[in-house]
């Protein structure tokens, strides 16, 4: 099972090796991970995807939380129980010939994708959505167009309505 | 307004914060620390001979007393030497503050000499650690560093110190004491939630199979008090974890003895049938719970801890509180009053009926062997000599288990042990530790020909500090716990665990400046163990030839279920 970890946590040095070293020293997945500092300069929120049994989430978001530099820690619902989730994606690709840049373009327009860097031969694509929307997108546009390189930004989390994660 | 360097901060913090005992090993990088230490007044340095025992003497100092204990060492190989013994507190949950030099700020990250990363290395075995940036960081997060070890479920916290923080030359304004440090990111819980406690009140009150199993947190919150009320309110059946041995007077009639691998027959067999297991600051290790699967399978467990995460981590709790030991046992008793539970006199009295049978197995008989010393008749020697009084460190292996099924401990805070770790070598630092932090008190250590040798270096410190403690060396030739198992599960095979190439301990003892015996007969056995204890001035090493082929029993079967032992050797 997929879980999306919330984390807000002191921003000092070392707190973030700590979150990553848990993960490692307990045998817990890290698919993907990200962390900024938040309006708060002094917090920085971190949002972690993993995957595993129920309870072996339950024992991570315990764990996180014990350690001390760890300020708040919530796990993040499915989107149709209050989650909302998004990553960025940047793709780069050979685009040789005006018809696959037609394509490309037309493409980009469906999926509300800018193209954000051309020249007469690569085109590079920006996307964000959910993960799911991400997968599709570099999947589609993988059948009509030779993809150069692909990076994700790893997963940005809130909870939606009044569900606040806040000091 | 006060100047002073890192250096003089660091000590001056410590003494604001009451420490008078600081265990330590010189270097490089605390050099500056060390000549600000010669000007302090209240703080008495004890001088190891190895960073490990450095470190673990600090242990056993905070186990005997229940203060923290402070350690100072300096970067590089000084810091990694410590890193077993901070791991061994991290696992028992032992206050420890470990002060470690480093290379100065500019040089870090250049493979400098001695240089090491101590807060990565020691990362996974502390409740937390900091990194001074500035002299100022000292007063700062040596304070916070106290406050962490010893609150919420304590444990080691490293303060890395780099060289230029403590530089004499920079005086800084020391920052004086406030009354409590406040970090937003730490809070621990000390009050149960009322609700669940009701909840688990009745359940205890209505059980008709209830035990009380008992764990170091107890012994850490110090809920001994509380714990005997409940007991004889309900005429309870009790149990102890190694960790958790003495919370409960041993010689009390209720107390079944030590549960898990080695534990008794009728401890294993009570938690086995209960309905109910009232389970106080544990965290049910594999060593204690066997087959996760065929654990306790009638009982509803409810689970007290200070630590959210070791509740439902192997055993699911059926009520779990979140708390102090102490405390929730004081709101238990609260609720107990008020709705006036009393014991449940016929449950309880069959209950009773059928774990005095399985008392009737007698599972710590033994059988002497007609020459031969048998190591649990050691233990019973010293138990009876020092009237069971004595605070008793151990190493680890079969005198381990022997020492904490024969020593019956009735007072907290007197058995100490690598229960979590299990580190040889652990022993003797500590009740070295232990005998400086309760001078008035006799401290016997337990250990084997093996585990001593880990850090026989010490016995230079207890003379040079003059630390009177006495050392029983169950000497069997052999690593015996090792030797057990490749008996019994590895078709008898000795694997090097053979120790014929042990020293003549006696000779060692007496180069170090000690006094010391070799018992080999049984005759000479009691007469040796109170000579030995009659030298209250001095350490005294009683070398004693035991039993090679004894075994730790009874023994939990592997993968069975509590009740599944093996009772004797056939």
């Amino acid at each position: 099972m997929r879980h999306v970890i919330s984390i807000l946590l002191e921003n000092e040095a070392g707190a973030l090796s700590r979150v990553v070293g848990l993960f490692s020293q307990r045998g817990y997945n890290i698919d993907s991970l990200t962390v900024a500092p938040t309006d708060d300069p002094t917090l920085s929120r971190c949002t972690i995807l993993t995957t595993g049994e129920k309870d072996e989430a339950e024992q991570i978001t315990k764990q996180l939380h014990k350690l001390v530099c760890v300020f708040r820690v919530s796990a993040l619902l499915e989107e149709a129980e209050g989650g909302l989730e998004r990553e960025l994606v940047l793709v780069k690709l050979y685009t040789p010939n005006r018809s696959i840049r037609d394509e490309v373009k037309s493409l980009a327009d469906i999926f509300h994708a800018r193209i954000i860097d051309l020249n007469a031969e690569i085109f590079t694509l920006e996307f964000v959505g959910s993960s799911a929307e991400s997968d599709n997108f570099i999947e589609t546009l993988g059948k009509i167009v030779e993809i150069q390189e692909v990076v994700r930004s790893g997963l940005v989390g809130i909870a939606k309505g009044s569900h606040f994660m806040k000091p | 307004m006060t100047m002073m360097s890192g250096a003089q901060m660091l000590v001056r913090t410590l003494e604001d914060l009451g420490v008078d005992t600081l265990f330590g090993y010189p270097g490089g990088a605390v050099l500056d620390i060390y000549d600000a230490l010669l000007a302090s007044k209240k703080i008495k340095h004890i001088l190891g001979r190895h960073e490990q025992g450095v470190a673990h003497a600090a242990d056993g100092y905070a186990r005997a007393t229940g203060k923290v204990g402070v350690c100072l060492v300096t970067s590089g190989p000084g810091s990694t030497n410590t890193v077993t013994s901070i791991a061994t507190a991290y696992m028992d949950s032992i206050p420890m503050v470990v002060i470690t030099g480093q290379v100065g700020t500019p040089l870090i990250g250049s493979d400098a000499f001695q240089e090491v990363d101590t807060v990565g290395i020691t990362r996974p075995i502390v409740k937390h650690s900091y990194l001074c940036q500035n002299a100022l960081d000292i007063p700062k997060y040596i304070r916070q560093a106290f406050y962490l070890a010893a609150t919420g479920r304590p444990g080691p916290v490293v303060v890395d110190v780099p060289k230029d923080c403590v530089r004499p030359s920079q005086k800084f304004e020391y920052p004086e004491m406030t009354d409590k440090v406040r970090m937003r990111s730490y809070n621990p819980t000390r009050l149960g939630h009322r609700g669940q406690v009701k909840r688990a009140a009745k359940l205890i009150a209505e059980a008709n199979h209830p035990v009380l199993l008992i764990g170091g947190g107890a012994q850490l919150s110090g809920a001994s008090v509380e714990i005997k009320n409940i007991v004889e309110r309900f005429n309870l059946p009790v149990t102890e974890t190694l960790m958790g041995l003495g919370v409960f007077p041993e010689n009390d009639r209720h107390f079944l003895g030590m549960l898990g691998m080695h534990g008794t027959y009728e401890a294993n067999q009570t938690m086995d049938k209960s309905d109910l297991v009232l389970a106080v600051g544990c965290r049910f290790d594999d060593r204690v719970t066997n087959n996760l699967n065929k654990f306790c399978p009638a009982a509803k467990i409810v689970h007290i801890d200070i630590d959210p995460a070791s509740i439902s981590k192997t055993v699911n709790a059926d009520i779990p509180i979140v708390g102090d030991a102490k405390t929730v046992l004081e709101q238990f008793i609260e609720v107990f009053d008020e709705a006036g539970y009393k014991e449940n006199v016929e449950a309880l009295k069959a209950w009773w009926g059928q774990i005095n049978k399985w008392r009737e197995s007698n599972c710590l008989k033994y059988e002497k062997n007609k020459d031969l010393i048998e190591p649990q008749e050691i233990i019973e020697a010293v138990y009876e000599a020092t009237q069971g009084k004595a605070i008793v460190a151990t190493d680890v292996g079969q005198h381990q288990m022997f020492t904490a099924l024969y020593y019956r401990f009735d007072e907290p805070r007197h058995f100490l042990t690598s229960g979590g770790l299990g580190t040889m070598g652990y022993g003797f630092p500590a009740a070295l530790g232990a005998k400086i932090g309760c001078p008035d008190k006799e401290v016997v250590l337990f250990t084997g020909d093996g585990s001593f040798q880990m850090n026989i270096q010490e016995l230079s410190t207890a003379l040079e500090f003059n630390i009177p403690i006495k050392i029983f060396i169950l000497d069997n030739c052999t690593l015996g716990m090792v030797r057990q198992w490749q008996k019994m599960f590895y078709n008898g095979n000795i694997s090097s665990t053979n120790l014929n190439f042990n020293p003549d301990f006696v000779a060692v003892a007496k180069a170090y400046g000690h006094e010391a015996f070799r018992v080999e007969k049984r005759s000479e056995l009691m007469d040796t163990v109170k000579k030995a204890l009659s030298m209250k001035d001095r350490l005294v090493i009683v070398d004693i030839a035991c039993n090679t082929d004894a075994k730790v029993l009874p023994m939990q079967q592997m993968g069975g279920s509590m009740s599944d032992m093996f009772l004797n050797e056939e």
